[in-house]
């Protein structure tokens, strides 16, 4: 057989009950990967061990015939999830030796469908970032490289380990969350599919929070139809989380049927930005030529508050961090740095514990949130919030999904991180409005920018309609053939 | 208004008092946790994982929080919001695990309502409620556990409490005290708290200024936890005395947190100004607004007991009971029921009599409360029912009484084991009465010389010889019929 690497969800799921390969097997060539590619710095702890002991408890289901969806598949997780007895750090100093006591309801959820954990994955510090150069563990590398230079590119953010882990081979699929577009962002700058479910989908309990209104997981993988299979595997009412929303799982694999004839498909002209490279520009009019040949209805339509999106996300997700990260005080768990008084200990704690971006954002929300400044920052960014919600719901009276770039630009290097955080913000600008929104959104490799690194096109879609989503990508993804391999490749 | 004044060096002033209780919801579990409420456990042997804020962690609302809350907000004639929201109040302690409580800010479950107070005159006044929302409490700082480390246990981190925020209508310090009283009383009539003020499950806050007759209000300080209705009438007391001090010595009242002492009979200023909290509140983006409808309303209304207020209404209509005596048997549900237990056996308001006067100088003096009485309600009622037969006169039944009280034992038991039973045979007395009437020739001369005063004396006598079992009516009419014929 093949490369056990090159394996698909789908096609590792079938090659395991056809007992072509074991799920011993291929949990050892990943954790053989895994390995090969520490240079990325893609994961912060690594499971070897428990991998191969949940990889032996696959075959024994496998043999039985109990096996579940994700049965025998390696993942890598986000190290926003907490997971039961192993480090789990949010990219934070502040978690030092935090080892939950609990499972997080998602990676509970991979879990009982029978997915391995090879190990957890750098991210962005919280998820506070767009080019994972934020995490205390260092910066994770994108194995991608321009066709010009051997420059270190940034895998993008916050999820950019799970990304990078992705394309490199170095793990099957990752879990990954998104606030403001942290999966789909680094899909697109690595080449892979990141869905960003409907708020409400996944359950949040159990997931470092960062935004509770925004912050949603979704899969990180390589098609169109493994991120199918792994939502389904990941979705679910969950009775802890007040946010998660009681509606049955739909078959998402089943949803792609392949047939997006007579689909609406809306192209949002405010998604065309000044100074968009002209690479981004044609793949986009390239997949609106792909849905089209496909049988698919092209309807131009307008979502007018789009240019407010970032700077109300930049008022909210702060705002909503602000608090969230309150809790991280030295002293219940993680870092303490003793003090002489309770204020000291705050100080000294949260000063060395947390890094600058995240500082600055729980100053920025600290701020928007005080008296005097709330009306005009936090209540005002809401009613921008309710406007995006409406400018949707109004485009999907006339059409079925959005079709949009994912990202304004294709993966930088690590070291042209520009210096005014604002620039760096302007990444999310395509995918904050899903977020603020609670939309689902899916972003899949389509095609390279001059320099041969990859490029996303988006897919919005309805509440709650993953699967039309889903299919509309699968048929972008089939018409796109994107073939490209990132220079990087683990094992 | 009422109509206490407190007299300074330049005139009378007013007391102006609002006050802000925190009562402890009634339920097993925490608002927004499963873990265990129940006091007196050890430390930290009641917190779940939400309650110590670990990470990604997420409230999920207790149902039964919600209806009592809705249910103490209809016992107090309040406006029910069918959509609330909770709020997260950020501030940093240590006994805050999460960084901030969850409450609930410009949009409160329970509105506008009022509760009608009784005066211990026996006159009654309607204080306005001004909200009552549901909110977290916070965990315990123990400071002198150890000589440099402080002791944190979030055993009460997480509990559900109802602030109820009366309206500024008190003027009195008897007034304050009798609120959180009548207040405590229903809490405790519907099961919406236990009332219990020594363990915290209600404690109040106190809102306290001063103002000259008819002028604008004046600055308030407010006085934290406070945790008896003694406390508060003191404490009320004493800082408006302090602030009319202060206010006559040319100097301001501040706007600030104060805590009394009693042991001291004093408030203290609890913070200084470079603290002063902004506290950020902004609507908790891991609850959805809190919403019901009025079928929930209504189910909730189904469930309330007859309240005092109306139970009071009903003693003295269909007791006849005077106002004084209603408010003092109603006070308590456990009294009220026992009361009307034992009114069943006899004359309404002479059972009111018992209840008030001989039962509760006795619990007084024996340190009990009602639930503790040996006495049952129906073995006061059977006491009753033998005084109403004449089996035995009132005298008697105090000695009974306390016989009963003393011993558990029942009342027809220690009457007969005692031949207590009151001589009703007219032959009997008559033999008596004849005998007083030969042994005491002078007395009967002075009588029937016109000193009729002393058919007291007789009876006296006639009792005497009977140990006090002889009828006194039918000994007052024999004596009569003896001497005046």
């Amino acid at each position: 057989m093949s490369d056990p690497l090159d394996l698909t969800i789908a096609e590792a799921r079938d090659a395991l009950r056809a007992k072509k390969i074991s799920a011993v097997e291929l949990t050892d060539a990943y954790i053989k990967a895994v390995e090969a590619a520490r240079p990325l710095n893609c994961y912060i702890t690594e499971t070897a061990e428990q991998a191969r002991a949940r990889a032996e408890a696959s075959d024994k289901r496998i043999a039985d015939g109990k096996a579940g969806a994700m049965e025998g598949i390696p993942l890598g997780i986000k190290d926003l999830f907490c997971t039961e007895g192993v480090l789990t750090t949010a990219g934070s100093h502040i978690l030092d030796g935090f080892k939950p006591p609990y499972e997080s309801t998602v990676t509970r959820n991979l879990f009982d469908a029978g997915a391995v954990m090879l190990g957890k994955l750098n991210l962005d510090e919280f998820a506070m970032g767009s080019a994972n150069l934020t995490s205390h563990y260092g910066p994770v590398k994108n194995p991608w490289k321009r066709r010009d230079d051997d420059k270190d590119l940034v895998p993008g953010g916050s999820s950019g380990g799970s990304a990078a882990a992705v394309a490199a081979r170095a793990c099957l699929a990752a879990t990954g969350t998104d606030t403001g577009g942290s999966i789909r962002q680094p899909a697109a700058f690595t080449g892979i599919t990141g869905l960003k479910p409907t708020y409400g989908r996944c359950s949040r309990w159990g997931i470092v929070a960062f935004a509770s209104s925004l912050d949603q997981a979704g899969p990180m993988t390589r098609t169109v139809r493994d991120a199918a299979i792994m939502l389904g595997a990941m979705a679910g009412f969950d009775p802890k989380d007040s946010t998660s929303v009681d509606r049955p799982v739909p078959d998402y694999e089943a949803a792609l049927t392949g047939d997006i004839k007579g689909l609406k498909v809306g192209v949002p002209k405010e998604y065309r930005v000044d100074g968009m490279p002209a690479s981004i520009d044609r793949l986009w009019q390239q997949g609106i030529d792909w849905l089209k040949q496909q049988g698919a209805e092209i309807v131009d339509v307008s979502l007018p508050h789009t240019k407010y999106a970032l700077p109300a996300y930049y008022i909210v997700a702060p705002a909503e961090a602000s608090s969230n990260l309150a809790r991280y005080d030295g002293v219940r768990y993680g870092l303490r740095v003793e003090g002489e008084s309770l204020n000291e200990l705050y100080e000294n704690t949260r000063g060395e514990g947390f890094g600058e971006e995240v500082k600055r954002r729980v100053l920025i929300g600290t701020y928007v949130l005080s008296a005097g400044y709330y009306d005009a920052y936090y209540l005002k960014a809401q009613k921008v919030r309710s406007r995006i919600a409406e400018d949707f719901r109004k485009a999907y009276e006339q059409v079925d999904v959005l079709l949009t770039p994912a990202t304004p630009s294709a993966a930088f290097g690590i070291d042209e991180e520009p210096s005014d955080p604002v620039q760096m913000y302007l990444n999310d600008v395509f995918t904050v409005p899903a977020n603020l929104a609670g939309l689902p959104g899916i972003s899949v490799p389509a095609g390279m920018d001059d320099q041969g690194l990859p490029l996303g096109l988006q897919i919005l879609g309805r509440a709650f309609d993953e699967e039309t989503v889903l299919r509309a990508a699968h048929a972008l993804e089939s018409a796109a053939g994107f073939t490209g391999r990132p220079q990087f490749r683990a094992g | 208004m009422s109509d206490y004044r407190l007299k300074g060096e330049t005139g009378e002033w007013e007391v102006v008092i609002g006050l802000e209780v925190h009562a402890q919801v009634s339920s097993k579990a925490k608002l927004f946790s499963g873990a265990a409420t129940a006091f007196g456990a050890d430390p930290n042997a009641q917190v779940s994982l939400v309650d110590a804020a670990m990470p990604g962690m997420l409230p999920v609302i207790n149902g039964e929080c919600v209806r009592q809350a809705v249910r103490t907000g209809l016992a107090l004639n309040a406006a029910i919001n069918k959509q609330s929201v909770f709020a997260r109040k950020n501030y940093f302690y240590a006994d805050l695990p999460q960084g901030y409580q969850i409450s609930q800010y410009d949009q409160p479950v329970v509105g506008e309502g009022e509760v009608e107070v009784d005066l211990p005159d026996g006159t009654t006044k309607v204080v306005g409620i001004e909200r009552l929302h549901l909110e977290q409490d916070a965990g315990k700082s123990m400071h002198d556990q150890h000589p440099k480390k402080s002791f944190i246990d979030l055993n009460r981190s997480g509990v559900a409490l109802m602030e109820i925020v009366s309206k500024p209508d008190m003027g009195s310090p008897e007034e304050a005290a009798a609120y959180v009283s009548t207040l405590r009383s229903i809490l405790r009539y519907i099961g919406s708290c236990d009332g219990n003020m020594a363990e915290g499950s209600m404690r109040a806050d106190v809102n306290v200024s001063v103002r000259k007759p008819g002028e604008a209000l004046g600055t308030r300080a407010e006085l934290k936890n406070i945790n008896s209705v003694r406390f508060v009438r003191q404490a009320v007391e004493i800082e408006a005395l302090r602030q009319i001090a202060v206010i006559e010595g040319g100097g301001t009242v501040d706007q600030e947190t104060r805590l009394f002492d009693p042991s001291k009979g004093e408030t203290r200023s609890m913070r200084n100004k470079e603290e002063a909290h902004d506290y950020r509140y902004f609507p908790d983006p891991d609850l959805l607004p809190l919403e019901f409808d009025d079928a929930f309303v209504e189910e909730c209304r189904g469930t309330l007991p007859e309240l005092p207020a109306e139970k009071k209404k009903r003693f003295m209509e269909s007791y006849g009971l005077g106002a004084y005596d209603a408010a003092v048997l109603v006070a308590d549900w456990e009294i009220a029921n026992y009361f009307e237990e034992v009114a069943k056996h006899g004359d309404p308001k002479q059972a009111a009599n018992w209840v008030t006067v001989e039962l509760f100088g006795r619990l007084n003096k024996a340190d009990k409360t009602i639930l503790e009485s040996p006495v049952s309600a129906a073995s006061l009622g059977e006491l009753l029912g033998l005084m109403a037969d004449d089996t035995i006169s009132g005298k008697i039944a105090k000695d009974v009484f306390d016989e009963m009280f003393e011993t558990g034992k029942g009342a027809k038991e220690i009457v007969e084991a005692k031949g207590l039973k009151q001589i009703t045979d007219s032959g009997e007395i008559e033999a008596i009465v004849d005998k007083v009437v030969a042994d005491n020739p002078d007395q009967v001369e002075k009588y029937r010389g016109g000193k009729t005063g002393l058919i007291g004396w007789f009876v006296g006598q006639v009792m005497k010889a009977s140990q006090g079992k002889a009828n006194p009516k039918m000994v007052n009419d024999l004596l009569q019929k003896k001497l005046d014929g």
